[in-house]
């Protein structure tokens, strides 16, 4: 039972993912990270950049690395290895920031967040996404809305709104979600 | 034709809070039981007086009835036939209040509290002397002519002036004729001579016959206008001939006029298109919130400077593109000319946007005199409200956000800072406490002061409270400002007991938080026994500032030029290190706290050696701190950007901005870095 | 297509009447109280109606009527009030100063066209 994966050849040249109108169900975007891989409700992400310089903010929790400027637009880079509380790597040419817009309680915000690199556009069906695991108390399930089995694993979808809010994150010092030990990719 | 009224609607609703407003300042300005002012009372007339129209002309009735009571109240007391007292005041000002409710509701779509406005009309009938009216059955038509008539025969003698008042008898003939079959017959007895003639008199009469099933009253409706200018009679015609009783044997032709429609089905239809508009009227309604709206009213001044301002913008920019055309180095000296005036016209351009933005305090100021005076006479107090500076121009969205603040410290003022008059007769004061509002601009900020004559604060007991609290440590020595400041600290200001003891209540840490937010700083001055002044400074315009860019490690951050006093190279043996209070420069006589930016921030690779990096002077409320930063890396204006947006608000920060390569820079939130060095607070 | 004068201190009522009569194809002038009214009459606007409301402040309905008939090009115009009273004194204060006739408020904008044409003839 392996869901549909799209090339990556519809991303646009500035990173702007087209969508595919024709696709039937949810699309998300994968992305690796710490040797597992995630997805992301691909109508969250509003584009892809290569990593640059941010500007650090004072006191900030250390998954903040900073600010970043959007076309005008004062944006907040979280490295979300550091938001699950694992190392933070040194950042190389395939890190990317995935901007998304997440909503919250007082609007909506543009949140870019830094992973190691992106992967493909999941287009699962319904019926593939099993929901997400129980990993006992001392982990924060509440922004895995879902698991999908693809060809070189397991995908864990993340809810962006609730793993990127603004209360969550200064309340909650790092999550980590524990789960199944990383699965080898296919090559 | 149906025509929509929706669009005149907003209007509607606009003048008619404007003319509550003044219905609220002239009913405040009312003595009771003194002179009758006349043109005071005939302004609040004529403002209930519109809106009742109004509301009747777009279709709400509920509006119309309540204001309708008003209106008549008002009309005796300007006719002189009903006493100016104060219950009749203070209904009337309880039911503009109400009728804004209503006027909100009515734009909204919302509902009204009905309670309210029925136990507000029962007042105003009280005070007419009306019983409640239980609502009257709709009048009862006059029947049709009983079925053997024909119609009806009308005698119309109209008095010789008649047509002075732009009456015309043929007009009313026409609309006769449209009632029915009309025959018309004229009676030229009263005609003179030609030479004495009077071209402008009516010498005629006319008998009518009209043919149809229309009732009298649309007869007489025809006639309604002349009712008093004329004899008329109107009579049931018999089906069978009988010879009329004329006033003199018609003598002129008969003519017959053409029948029209029925009156009664035009009627008809014009009134089920009267409730169709006011169903869409109803609906129609946008709904915007009562205190923020979306729109602003500019005056024509502001708007030609600005077209004024982008015409010279205009021009630089065609001179740049000329120059641009063919530039070599030799025109270099016109191109600096020319990004000169660039620079000139954008900081003008700015500046006049800017003030379109800018709104008279007084928007804010107007509701305290209500305020006050209500209070005033719950609390048993007496209270003279002095207002200064009405026309102070700030930022809508300051206006917007400083509007509850002000609420508050108007009511402590009133509450606890103001003594009972028997108190202060006993302090040697005037019965009658003054309550000052005051606003001024003031070296690039705007001021707002809010002063009373009252009791000052408790020091005592709020020294007491802070050792209590664990906010000031035991045998230490503290400066009259430090404790007084103590009512700003959320610690204490939230405990119940500080509202009688301290002489302000509860609430004052979330008015300076608010002052804050929109980048403004809060101060109290005390005096006991003679009273407290707290002053509010303001920024002149939220979104642009000149910036002082400072480099502290790798990173660049902003200081508001406004706050910078000046900057200094620091010699190690002017340090001093106090305890519990850090570092301190001995700087032109005065002792200068020194704060280590790049600790406070964690900024890497910075300067550490006080004698490498540069000191900035700074001051906000009133004091001075020294930042210690890398070194200065030149001026610019910069546009203010919030962090909150898409972030969070972030301590000694206060806003950021796009620099000129694209990063983003952090601008420097002078109060709150003053702050964080207070050692008490 | 006729010249009318709309005199109102309501800005709501002046948009309304004068948005319903330029419609009908009428040419509309348009005044704040009584006292510009008068101006723009002495100053040569001649009209073939004059709308006013009754309470206005600087010059009130019945003033400015009784200033209108006192003109040469005025003094045969027929002039409406405009008027939330339905009692008869409020009305006949009216036509004492002069007017021509009234339209009661709240009256919506079919009923002021219908009353207008009736008048224009």
């Amino acid at each position: 039972m392996n869901a549909k994966t799209t090339d990556l050849a519809t991303l646009s040249p500035r990173g702007l993912l087209k969508r595919d109108a024709t696709a039937e169900g949810l699309q998300y975007l994968t992305f690796s990270l710490a040797g597992e891989e995630y997805g992301i409700d691909i109508l969250k992400v509003q584009e892809i950049r290569g990593w640059a310089p941010v500007t650090k903010v004072p006191n900030a929790p250390p998954f903040v690395r900073g600010v970043m400027n959007l076309r005008g637009a004062i944006v907040p880079v979280i490295d979300l290895r550091l938001r699950f509380g694992l190392d933070s790597m040194a950042y190389t040419k395939t890190t990317v920031v995935i901007v998304v817009t997440v909503q919250s309680a007082s609007g909506s915000r543009i949140i870019g967040t830094v992973v190691d690199g992106v992967s493909d556009v999941l287009n699962p069906n319904a019926a593939d996404i099993q929901p997400p695991p129980d990993f006992g108390t001392a982990v924060h399930t509440e922004f895995i809305s879902g698991l999908v089995t693809i060809e070189a694993g397991m995908v864990m979808l993340l809810d962006v709104d609730r793993l990127l809010s603004v209360e969550e994150m200064f309340a909650l010092e790092s999550v980590r979600p524990a789960g199944e030990p990383a699965i080898a990719q296919a090559a | 034709m149906a025509i929509d009224l929706a669009q005149f609607i907003q209007t509607f609703f606009e003048e008619s809070f404007e003319g509550l407003d003044v219905m609220e300042a002239g009913l405040l300005a009312l003595e009771p039981d003194a002179a009758v002012d006349l043109e005071q009372i005939n302004t609040i007339f004529r403002a209930a007086h519109s809106i009742k129209g109004g509301s009747g002309t777009f279709g709400f009735k509920n509006v119309t009835d309540f204001t309708h009571l008003m209106e008549t109240l008002l009309d005796k007391m300007r006719e002189g036939r009903m006493a100016i007292s104060q219950a009749a005041v203070n209904t009337l000002l309880e039911s503009v209040d109400c009728l804004r409710e209503m006027l909100v509701a009515a734009r909204e779509n919302a509902q009204v509290d009905d309670e309210r406005v029925q136990a507000l009309r029962d007042r105003l009938m009280q005070l007419l002397e009306l019983k409640p009216t239980t609502p009257t059955a709709k009048p009862v038509n006059d029947p049709p002519p009983p079925p053997q008539t024909l119609g009806w025969r009308i005698q119309f003698q109209p008095h010789l002036h008649l047509m002075h008042s732009g009456n015309d008898p043929v007009r009313m003939f026409r609309e006769l004729a449209e009632l029915g079959e009309l025959t018309v017959r004229p009676n030229v007895a009263r005609l003179p001579r030609l030479v004495d003639l009077q071209p402008e008199d009516c010498y005629l009469s006319w008998e009518l016959d009209l043919i149809g099933i229309a009732p009298r009253d649309a007869i007489a409706e025809v006639f309604a206008w002349v009712e008093g200018d004329c004899e008329l009679t109107i009579e049931p015609l018999m089906d069978k001939v009988t010879t009329p009783a004329t006033v003199s044997p018609a003598s002129g032709p008969a003519v017959r006029l053409g029948t029209a429609e029925e009156g009664q089905q035009g009627e008809l239809l014009l009134e089920r298109r009267q409730s169709e508009d006011r169903r869409k009227s109803d609906r129609r309604a946008s709904p915007t919130t009562a205190t923020e709206s979306g729109s602003i009213r500019v005056g024509i001044d502001k708007v030609d400077a600005v077209i004024n301002l982008v015409g010279e913008l205009v021009t630089t920019q065609s001179m740049l593109s000329a120059l641009g055309e063919d530039f070599d180095m030799s025109r270099l000296d016109k191109l600096y000319e020319a990004l000169d005036q660039l620079d000139r016209n954008t900081r003008d351009l700015q500046e006049h946007v800017m003030r379109i933005r800018m709104l008279p305090v007084s928007s804010v100021f107007s509701r305290f005199p209500r305020l006050v005076h209500d209070m005033s006479g719950k609390l048993g107090k007496q209270v003279d409200l002095r207002i200064n500076g009405e026309q102070t121009e700030l930022d809508k969205t300051v206006i917007e956000k400083i509007g509850d603040p002000l609420v508050h410290l108007i009511r402590n003022s009133l509450d606890h800072g103001l003594e009972p008059p028997e108190e202060r007769i006993q302090a040697g004061k005037p019965a009658t406490g003054v309550i000052s509002l005051d606003a001024y601009h003031k070296s690039g900020s705007i001021f707002i002061e809010v002063g009373d004559d009252g009791r000052g604060l408790n020091r005592e007991a709020l020294l007491r409270k802070g050792l209590d609290t664990g906010l000031l440590k035991a045998g230490e020595d503290y400066s009259d400002e430090q404790i007084d400041e103590l009512i700003f600290h959320p610690g204490l200001s939230t405990a119940k007991q500080i509202s009688d003891v301290s002489g302000r209540g509860v609430g004052m840490d979330v008015v300076r938080r608010n002052i804050q937010d929109v980048g403004g700083s809060i101060q109290i001055a005390s005096h006991p026994g003679q009273g407290a002044r707290i002053t509010i400074c303001l920024p002149l315009t939220l979104a642009i500032l000149d910036g002082q860019l400072v480099s502290i490690g790798q990173d660049c951050y902003i200081i508001p030029l406004l706050s910078v006093i000046e900057s200094v190279q620091i010699r190690a043996d002017a340090v001093n290190r106090v305890a519990g209070r850090g570092e301190i420069l001995r700087f032109r006589g005065q002792p200068l706290p020194i704060l280590r930016l790049y600790e406070l921030f964690g900024a890497e690779g910075a300067v550490t050696d006080l004698e490498k990096g540069l000191l900035v002077v700074v001051e906000a409320d009133g004091r001075q701190v020294g930042l210690f930063v890398d070194d200065l890396l030149g001026q610019q204006q910069i546009s203010i950007k919030s962090l909150e947006k898409n972030f969070r608000r972030v301590s000694g920060v206060a806003g950021a901005t796009i620099l000129g390569d694209g990063r983003v820079g952090l601008i420097l939130d002078i109060s709150g870095l003053i702050r964080v060095n207070n050692p008490v607070l | 297509m006729a010249k009318i004068l709309v005199v109102d201190d309501s800005a709501s009522m002046r948009q309304m009447v004068e948005f319903t009569l330029k419609e009908a194809g009428h040419q509309v002038t348009v005044a704040e109280d009584g006292q510009v009214a008068l101006g723009i009459a002495k100053g040569g606007l001649t009209s073939d109606l004059v709308i006013t409301d009754v309470n206005m402040p600087n010059m009130d309905g019945i003033t400015l009527i009784r200033e209108l008939r006192t003109l040469a090009a005025y003094k045969f115009t027929p002039i409406l009030t405009l008027t939330t009273e339905s009692t008869t004194e409020k009305k006949m204060e009216g036509k004492d100063a002069g007017a021509t006739g009234w339209i009661v408020k709240p009256f919506n904008p079919e009923k002021l066209l219908a009353t207008v044409n009736k008048v224009l003839g």
